[in-house]
């Protein structure tokens, strides 16, 4: 079962503070990330990938968006 | 992945520098002196406009504000952006406005003008961005351990929209009762025969720059606070890209305009009192840090239905009008008589929050 992030409701820097700790602490794996802007989508993703994560999929959910990233 | 080519690393430094150039030709075509755009001192000026605060030298209902807002908007309802939203601590964001005004009027800038006034050659920016720079820090040390207002909620669309509607409201009451030659007050609206406030381009080249840059805002997420934040907190340069493309940009055009003119003396709109230009940034920018957003972005948060960031941004002109009517903001003299007693009790209201207010998100 993945992990899950949940920062809908939140600003920035929340969803990428709570997305990178989730990051540091399982080193690799999957992440589902909740969030419920398009600027928080674009900065959870950016922010994933420069820590070497990949964007597997984005879907939208509950007037939001669900990302999963990925690290093998 | 993105969609969205504004929010892409060239993205972001086109919209910083475009801003950068419409800065410089608003001030060649009427804006005051390295102020063709601030939003903190256009904020006051429309508190001005109002009545306020009865600062005689700076009332004026800038359309550029007007402009972030609705260019905002539409961008969002086209990209299908617009969220209505609040529910977040909205009096901690109101307090957070008044205080980042009060702090922003202490330097004679928001951190917009601070670039512009650095890429116009006044080296007084250098003290106000170096206190710009603290206070986010110290605004990143509270979001490390912890600090948020928690959670918004979706509301009705209607309150996404009531700040765009108070900026509408704003604009009719310009066309209703226009400038008028020679007289300090139109109908309802006061205005400025001399000073900062009576400069100004024309009403329609200011509202266009401001829909443009409301829009391509919007579109690229354009923050002079998250760029510092997310350098300090991330070491991330994408947003901080942004801030250098306009200063480049506004210095370029600038030179060519003849507007660039080194030295900390008689620069226009500022004083040499470095402490206080510095620690008035030092709160304005911890107050912009604990809020989440520059001035100019919470305009255009609030353009798509962020209702928490309205709050902000009507904290601000609340804040203009303590700002002006107690004496605390700044002039080219130096510092107002109760400025540098605001800054400290703004501060420490600004520490307060940030220690305090740690809610847990599961």
């Amino acid at each position: 079962m993945s992990i899950i992030v949940d920062a809908k409701g939140l600003s920035c820097p929340q969803p990428v503070l709570m997305t990178l700790n989730k990051i540091k602490e399982i080193q690799k794996g999957e992440i589902i990330v909740r969030v419920d802007t398009d600027t928080s989508k674009e900065n959870v993703s950016r922010a994933a990938k420069s820590q070497g994560w990949e964007i597997a999929d984005v879907q939208e959910k509950d007037g939001g968006y669900q990302l999963t990233i990925k690290k093998d | 992945m993105f969609k969205n080519f504004f929010a892409t690393r060239w993205g972001i430094i086109g919209v910083g520098g475009l801003i950068g150039v419409l800065a410089a030709l608003l001030q060649k075509l009427g804006n005051p002196g390295n102020m063709g755009i601030c939003v903190a001192c256009f904020e006051r000026d429309i508190a001005g406009a109002v009545g306020l605060h009865r600062a005689g030298v700076v009332q004026y209902m800038r359309p550029e504000i007007i402009g972030f807002v609705l260019g905002s908007l539409v961008a969002a309802y086209i990209f299908k952006e617009f969220r209505p939203r609040t529910g977040s601590a909205p009096i901690v964001r109101f307090v957070l406005g008044v205080f980042a005004m009060i702090g922003a009027l202490v330097f004679l800038g928001c951190p917009w003008r601070a670039l512009l006034r650095l890429a116009a050659g006044d080296g007084n920016a250098i003290f106000g961005l170096l206190g710009l720079a603290g206070g986010v820090w110290i605004g990143t040390l509270f979001l490390k351990s912890g600090y948020n207002l928690g959670r918004t909620e979706k509301t009705h669309t209607s309150v996404g929209w009531l700040l765009p509607l108070i900026m509408l409201g704003f604009l009719s009451l310009m066309l209703i009762f226009p400038q008028i030659k020679g007289e300090a007050k139109s109908g309802i609206l006061f205005y400025s025969l001399k000073g900062p406030g009576a400069m100004h381009a024309s009403l329609i080249i200011s509202l266009s720059a401001g829909l443009a840059i409301g829009f391509l805002a919007q579109r690229s997420r354009f923050c002079t606070m998250g760029a510092l934040r997310d350098l300090i907190l991330f070491k991330q340069i994408h947003l901080f890209s942004g801030i250098i493309a306009l200063v480049v940009a506004a210095f370029i055009v600038n030179i060519i305009l003849d507007q660039f003119h080194p030295g900390f003396a008689k620069q226009a709109v500022a004083h040499t009192m470095q402490i206080w230009n510095f620690g008035g940034m030092v709160l304005a920018g911890l107050a912009f840090a604990l809020a989440g957003g520059c001035p100019g972005r919470q305009l255009f948060l609030a353009g798509e239905g962020d209702g928490d960031a309205a709050v902000f941004v009507l904290g601000m002109i609340v804040g203009a009008g303590f700002a002006h009517n107690f004496g605390l903001a700044s002039s080219p003299k130096g510092v107002g008589p109760h400025g540098i007693a605001a800054v400290i009790i703004g501060l420490i209201v600004c520490l307060f929050i940030g220690f305090t207010m740690k809610k847990r998100v599961s």
